[in-house]
Parts: structure tokens; C-alpha cells; sequence
């Protein structure tokens, strides 16, 4: 049980900042996030795209921005729990209990949703058949790959992920790569490596085909896939891949009890608190009258709740607007030394 | 102000008078449109505002750049009328357009 004075939920770069309001106000935070890496959707959906509306930053990456946060928490102790999603909420003595997927339970007064829209899952193929083979022989990621040697392995896909699976799986196994164009999106060298195995039959390619169906029974035998002129062809599998990114789906969020509109949670602008008293929902995942899905906005709403988490964790002691210009406490906590 | 009809999979169609400039995306979220999510508001990044532009429309709307294409690979059930809806610019050229959503964004 990890004790604490506020669970951030989501490591985007509002959840980030959001470690820094509070940290600055000498408040300890955890964060939570259900990617492997902290950044959000900034990491995971657009690390290389410029970013031109940070105020003070003329063009930054949503690679660097993130970068720059994690240095700008550098003095903070706080931890971050990734590859974890938060599954439960519950009340217990005017504490929140927060409870993940791999049963590490968080006990604190104050939670700051900072959850995007919601947590990044693997995107599914579109054929209902397939969910009763998931994790038997239809995959979306793969976490061992020796598990995976002399089969009849089909690939769905035309992004690097695909592509590198694919290359991969050709030295021990029968490949087919299928993909709904014609045309791959993946680094030179390895679409050059892809032509070479195709040539020499290592790796064979069906474009533009898209699943069309797959056998009865309780075990995979064969997949049919169907391009654009409704030809139909059989192929052969053993075990079956799906490489079509991440999604993201409000899971666990939406049972909560918090007043949700559509896949956004209701707070009010002066502190951004929910209609549940400790529970916070900042950045893209909060809505109010005017709300803008900016990364500024998220920022200056981690600081107004920041202030409520420090009123709640701190009940006896007064708060006090500071600046970091001029504070000497707050110059301590960032370990500034003068 | 151009018309769009944006029809679900079930055939049920509503038709919106949508503001030259927005997109298609923007005139379904501001008008309760159900079917399209537009997760990441419009920056081209999560393939959740996908439609299928009605085929005599396909060809006369601006085409797709590679990088729409290539999120378009990651959409639900993709086909070759598959368009991001959020990167379709409403014009007075496209003045009665017809888009389906599809069955999920997800």
C-alpha cells in the first residue's frame, strides 16, 4: 500500500506538469499510467509532429515536451507506475483507495484524472470471430517471440510494427503479410528488406486484401481474405497478428460514479474538481462550459487543482499563493541552490 | 451554407447545414452527430472521425495526403471510399456531400 497526498492517473504531459503544481506546494504525487513510457498521447501518437502553440516555446516535438517535462519534475519525489492501469475507486475513511490492474492499492485524499481519452489499447481486427482466439492464436503485441517459431504466421498491417514483425518471423516461420493498399509505411531499409524476402519467397504479401473470414471450430486453421474486387483467397494460419496501433478507450473510468459527458468527466473551473470531493479531472478528459482540448489549458487547470489537493492533504495549514520567483520555499523544494 | 448528410449504418441520415472552412468532422461533433469520435480534436492522429465518402463524391473532393492514408490503415474496417472526416474542408464545391460512418470507430 503506497500512501500519498495525490494519485495523478495518466502521465501525459498535463499529468506531468500536474506533478510539478503540486510538488512546487510540497506535496508528494504518484502517477499512473497504463503506456510503458511517460508522454501520453504526445508520446505514443505524435512524438515527431511539431507542436506550435506551447506559450513561450515557438515549435517543440511532442518528444521534446515530454522530455522537458520529466527534467522540470527532476526535483520532485515522485513515482511514476507504468505499463499499470487504475481499475478501482473506492472511499474508505475520507481516504480514496485506488486500485490497479497488478493489485498495488494507493491510498490518498486527493486523485487527478489527467487521462487523456482514457488508456491506449491495441486496435482490433473488425471480424467478432477472432475474440474467442485472442491470446491462444490471434495477437495484437507480441511479448515473446520465441513462442512463435515454425508457424504458418499471417500479419495484418502495413506500419513499422508490421513490417518488423514480419521480417522477423520469415527466419523460422511461413509469413504472410496483408495489408489493405498497396503501399507500406516503414523505415527505407526495412521496405528494401521486405522486397528482398518477397523475391525470394521468404515472406509472402497479399495487397490490398482485408480479412473477410476464418474457420468454425475451436481452432485456428485458415483465414480468407477479400480485396477490392471481392476475390477471395485462403491462407493457411496457425497464429494470426493484428499491428494496427494503439486506440484509446475510457475503460474503467466511465463506472466511477463521476458525472460523464459523452467520454468526458464534468468538473467546475474553479478548482476542477469532479462531483466526487477529491477527485480532480484536468486536460483532455475534463469538460466545462468553453473548454478547449489545448495542452496550455490542461496546464493551467493542473495549477488551480493543485491548490484544492494542497487544502485537502493539508487541512491544518494555511495555503499561500507563491511565486518561484521570489519564494524561498518553493526555491528549496526545487533544490535551487543561491 | 453547404448541406452534408451523414448517414449511420443503419440508413438513418441527418443532413447539416455545416460553415464553409469547418470539416466534416468539426459539423458532425458540433451538431450531436453520433458515429464520430474525433478523439484527438482533429490532428490526424488516432483515426477515430473515419467515414466513407458516398463513391460519385470520392473523386471530387480533394484527395488524401500519405500521412492520412497511413492513419487511415489503422481505422476500423477501412475501404476504399475510407476518408478521415476531420481533413475533409466543408466548401461551397461540396455542397451536398454524403458520408456513412462506419459501424465503430474503434
Amino acid at each position: 500500500m503506497i500512501k500519498t497526498d495525490v494519485v495523478i492517473i495518466g502521465a501525459g504531459p498535463v499529468g506531468l506538469f500536474a506533478v510539478h503544481q503540486l510538488g512546487i506546494k510540497g506535496l508528494k504525487s504518484e502517477v499512473i499510467d497504463n503506456l510503458d513510457k511517460a508522454g501520453g498521447q504526445c508520446i505514443e501518437l505524435y512524438p515527431d509532429k511539431p507542436i506550435y502553440d506551447i506559450p513561450a516555446v515557438p515549435e517543440c516535438s511532442g518528444k521534446s515536451l515530454t522530455e522537458n517535462l520529466l527534467q522540470q519534475i527532476k526535483p520532485f519525489s515522485s513515482n511514476q507506475h507504468l505499463n499499470e492501469r487504475v481499475q478501482e475507486i473506492t472511499e474508505k475513511n475520507g481516504s480514496w483507495i485506488v486500485k490497479t490492474n497488478k493489485d498495488k492499492i494507493f491510498v490518498s485524499p486527493n486523485i487527478i484524472i489527467a487521462g487523456g481519452v482514457g488508456s491506449f489499447e491495441p486496435r482490433k481486427l473488425p471480424l467478432k470471430e477472432l475474440s474467442k482466439f485472442e491470446g491462444k492464436s490471434v495477437f495484437y503485441s507480441v511479448t515473446d517471440k520465441t513462442l512463435f517459431k515454425n508457424k504458418k504466421i499471417s500479419i495484418f498491417g502495413g506500419g513499422d510494427s508490421a513490417l518488423d514483425w514480419a521480417l522477423e518471423f520469415s527466419k523460422n516461420s511461413k509469413v504472410t503479410l496483408i495489408h489493405r493498399r498497396d503501399e507500406f509505411r516503414g523505415a527505407p531499409h526495412t521496405l528494401k528488406e521486405l522486397e528482398k524476402l518477397k523475391k525470394t519467397g521468404k515472406i509472402s504479401i497479399k495487397t490490398p486484401f482485408q480479412i473477410n473470414s476464418i474457420n468454425e471450430g475451436n481452432d485456428l486453421k485458415f483465414i480468407e481474405i477479400k480485396n477490392d474486387n471481392e476475390k477471395i483467397e485462403k491462407i493457411d494460419t496457425d497464429i494470426l497478428f493484428g499491428f494496427f496501433g494503439l486506440i484509446m478507450q475510457l475503460g474503467p473510468i466511465a463506472e466511477w460514479g463521476l458525472n460523464m459527458n459523452k467520454k468526458t468527466i464534468e468538473v467546475n473551473t474553479e478548482n476542477f474538481q469532479t462531483n466526487k470531493p477529491g477527485i480532480f479531472a484536468i486536460g483532455d478528459i475534463c469538460n466545462y462550459p468553453g473548454k478547449l482540448k489545448l495542452i496550455l489549458s490542461g496546464f493551467h487547470e493542473a495549477a488551480l487543482a493543485s491548490v484544492e489537493c494542497f487544502k485537502r492533504a493539508r487541512p491544518n495549514e494555511k495555503y499561500k499563493f507563491q511565486f518561484t520567483t521570489s519564494s524561498k520555499e518553493i526555491q528549496d523544494r526545487l533544490g535551487i541552490k543561491k | 451554407m453547404p448541406k452534408i448528410k451523414y448517414i449511420d449504418q443503419k440508413g438513418n441520415s441527418k443532413t447539416i447545414d455545416v460553415e464553409n472552412g469547418l470539416t466534416v468532422m468539426e459539423g458532425a461533433v458540433q451538431n450531436n452527430i453520433p458515429g464520430i469520435d474525433a478523439d484527438c480534436g482533429g490532428s490526424m492522429a488516432c483515426a477515430t472521425c473515419h467515414v466513407y465518402v458516398e463513391d460519385s463524391w470520392f473523386n471530387k473532393i480533394p484527395k488524401a495526403e500519405d500521412a492520412e492514408n497511413d492513419m487511415i490503415d489503422m481505422a476500423y474496417n477501412p475501404k476504399k471510399n475510407s476518408r478521415l472526416s476531420c481533413q475533409i474542408i466543408v466548401s461551397d464545391e461540396l455542397d451536398g456531400l454524403v458520408v456513412t460512418t462506419p459501424e465503430k470507430q474503434t
